[in-house]
């Protein structure tokens, strides 16, 4: 009896081809979810070919010069002009810092006591507080700002002139503290606090519940405990909460607006009522600007938008390393 | 005879705690008086600091006296996060008391029938309402809603559902989405819409930049919740023998019904107030505009501005009523919001 070779049947091949419904779907789905890429392309390519005219003819001095000046004859030619963003750009940076210094360790403190602190009842409430101010429009901390807490920025502004002004940063020539940047850096430091404390409470709650015990039955203090435990494994989270806050603030503009004196001059000194913000400068300028004026507002734009890309994709690399991000 | 021990809690706070509390409060509160009446500082606030300092001096004071370091650090930070926790909360509740007390004079009853078509922000607030204004704003959260909503929900779609090759992309172009500037969406419509195509003003313009600003709250929010929907319901439509597309539509999509509303209406009141394109785009006409596409369109935000701006008294009073309005609107969107986001899976 001869052996008969084995046949071993090829496996089949599975295939799991989609019907046509379901491709439908995912291409529709799919375009749905690259809307955002296509968007932010779109953003950066459009206010980059309108400024485009503008960034030639000024080259590297539009983020290096400060004077914004246009000249046109009566049938509205461009004779002379001189655009340059130095001075908004370092006001934007002064207010946004300023914010961000004031509002980390008030958000942090907060979030820690959310986490660790309140009971359950009052944390509910404060949670909503929080998110509440969160979605508060920007005009009505703006004009609340103006009417309501400039007057009482100001007071401080003078007491640290007066108790703190060997600090280079709290010096400063004229006494004039209306506008300043200090007092847009309060304002928005206010609106981002809500922003930093629930990225950090978010990233404080993930802190891993066996070694906050093990800090309490080793006798430690709450203190101790957060120091030893929920620091280390949130101190970037946080950082990237704040972040996130500095981008919101840089981009802010009504508030910003409502409580700054804009001066096309670079000043470092936070007390003094002139500063500068890019987006605040976009309002200031557009109502009447002539054509090649807007073009150069609209490289301002991409010039912002640029900045918060970049801090924010920062922000949401250190978040999401650390865990889920906030909101 | 049997002993029942009374149960007994140890450390629960004693008498002479409480006194010691007391106390400490009491001096607090004394020496935050004396240093408002005695130094030059003045005003309510300095009194609020001067008695939370105080407060967190005597309590770590005392409590290293009593306890030691360790103990002393504790009381110390016990002090500085319930600081930090008020500190955070005083600004809204300034915010809401003053827009309460400044808006409620300038609320009447002809502000909700007319519109400044025939009045002035100066003129006497019994010229004229917002009725403009609402009627815009409402019109452009519609019309922003209809483009946003679709792209948004898709977005959450294909990071939760299609997980394909793009979602680690997607989910971060999202996240860098939600940090682009108001203004620069409205410049962005300016410049690739409104200057090249329509050239006039319109509520539609204003309606785009803020379709951009609500997408990504849309998005990250109903991803949220569709990743909150649980996988056996994903898994028993397949094994029903759906399709993904029967399975999304009929039995996810429903299932996240009352979270994807909460994510809209998030992303409704997030624009709600936005300010910066409105000012760009929309033109803010004075009359009743039921025309979104050409022609001028008011609402609450250029309204409150404009009045602001104007600077009179009266005007004044219109902008913080304008600004009740405006809040009223986003604490309902908000509360409802949170109502229906409490029952994030539908049953």
């Amino acid at each position: 009896m001869s052996t008969q070779e084995l046949v071993i049947p090829a496996p089949r091949e599975i295939v799991t081809e989609p019907r046509r419904s379901d491709k439908v779907f995912r291409g529709v789905v799919t375009g749905g979810g690259l809307s955002s890429l296509v968007i932010l392309g779109l953003i950066a390519i459009f206010l980059g070919y309108r400024g485009f005219e503008v960034l030639r003819q000024e080259g590297i001095g539009f983020i290096t010069h400060s004077d914004w000046s246009i000249s046109t004859d009566d049938a509205g030619n461009v004779l002379d002009s001189h655009f340059g963003l130095a001075a908004m750009l370092v006001g934007t940076i002064l207010c946004s810092l300023i914010a961000v210094v004031i509002a980390v360790p008030i958000s942090v403190f907060s979030a820690l006591f959310l986490n660790f602190y309140a009971p359950g009842w009052l944390k509910k409430i404060l949670i909503t507080i929080i998110d509440m101010m969160a979605a508060f429009p920007s005009i009505l901390f703006g004009i609340w700002g103006f009417l309501v807490l400039m007057p009482s920025v100001e007071y401080w502004a003078k007491l640290l002139h007066r108790y703190l002004g060997f600090f280079p940063i709290f010096d400063m020539q004229v006494p004039v503290y209306t506008r300043s940047p200090f007092v847009a850096g309060v304002v928005l430091s206010i609106m981002i606090i809500p922003i930093i404390t629930s990225v950090s409470r978010e990233i404080f709650s993930q802190a891993p519940l066996d070694r906050i015990q093990a800090a309490y039955a080793l006798g430690a203090t709450r203190w101790a405990m957060i120091k030893a435990v929920v620091i280390p494994h949130g101190r970037s989270g946080v950082i990237g909460g704040a972040m996130l806050g500095l981008g919101r603030a840089m981009g802010e503009t009504v508030a910003v607006f409502t409580v700054l004196n804009i001066v096309f001059q670079v000043n470092w000194q936070m007390l003094l009522g002139a500063g500068g913000n890019v987006a605040s400068l976009i309002i200031l300028k557009f109502g009447d600007a002539s054509p090649y004026e807007i073009k150069a507002l609209m490289a301002a734009g991409l010039i912002l938008f640029l900045l918060t890309l970049v801090v924010n994709a920062i922000a949401n690399l250190i978040v999401k390393t650390t865990g889920k991000s906030g909101r | 005879m049997t002993m029942i021990p009374t149960p007994t809690k140890p450390w629960a706070a004693s008498t002479k705690d409480r006194a010691v509390d007391g106390s400490i409060f009491a001096l607090s509160l004394l020496s935050s008086y004396l240093l408002v009446f005695l130094t030059p500082l003045k005003g309510k606030l300095a009194c609020f600091v001067c008695f939370f300092l105080a407060y967190a001096i005597f309590t770590t004071a005392f409590k290293g006296i009593q306890r030691g370091n360790a103990a002393a650090k504790d009381a110390l930070v016990n002090s500085l996060v319930a600081i930090g926790a008020i500190v955070t909360v005083i600004p809204a509740a300034s915010i809401l008391a003053t827009v309460l007390k400044k808006g409620l004079p300038g609320i009447s009853f002809n502000l909700f029938t007319h519109d400044m078509a025939l009045a002035t922000p100066t003129d006497p607030l019994s010229n004229g309402g917002l009725l403009h204004a609402i009627t815009g704003t409402l019109t452009l959260m519609v019309l922003a809603l209809i483009m946003s909503v679709p792209i948004g929900i898709l977005t959450a779609l294909y990071l939760t559902e299609i997980k394909g090759r793009f979602t680690g992309p997607i989910r971060f172009l999202v996240q860098a989405m939600s940090g682009v500037p108001s203004i620069v969406a409205g410049l962005f419509i300016l410049s690739a819409i409104l200057y090249p195509i329509t050239k006039g003003y319109s509520g539609f313009m204003g309606a785009l930049a803020l379709t951009i600003l609500m997408i990504p709250t849309i998005a990250r929010t109903s991803e949220e919740v569709l990743n909150l929907i649980p996988n056996d319901l994903r898994e028993a439509g397949t094994a029903l023998g759906g399709t993904q597309w029967r399975t999304v539509a009929m039995i996810v999509l429903p299932a996240a019904r009352s979270g994807l509303v909460t994510a809209v209406i998030l992303g409704v009141a997030r624009i709600a107030g936005e300010t910066a394109p409105i000012l760009l785009l929309t033109g803010g006409g004075d009359k009743v505009n039921p025309n979104a596409f050409t022609g001028p369109m008011g609402s609450l935000p250029y309204y409150i501005w404009k009045s602001f701006n104007a600077g009179s008294p009266e005007a004044i009073t219109r902008a913080w009523a304008g600004l009740l309005v405006l809040v009223g609107l986003v604490l309902f969107l908000f509360t409802s919001a949170r109502f229906l986001g409490s029952r994030k899976v539908s049953k």
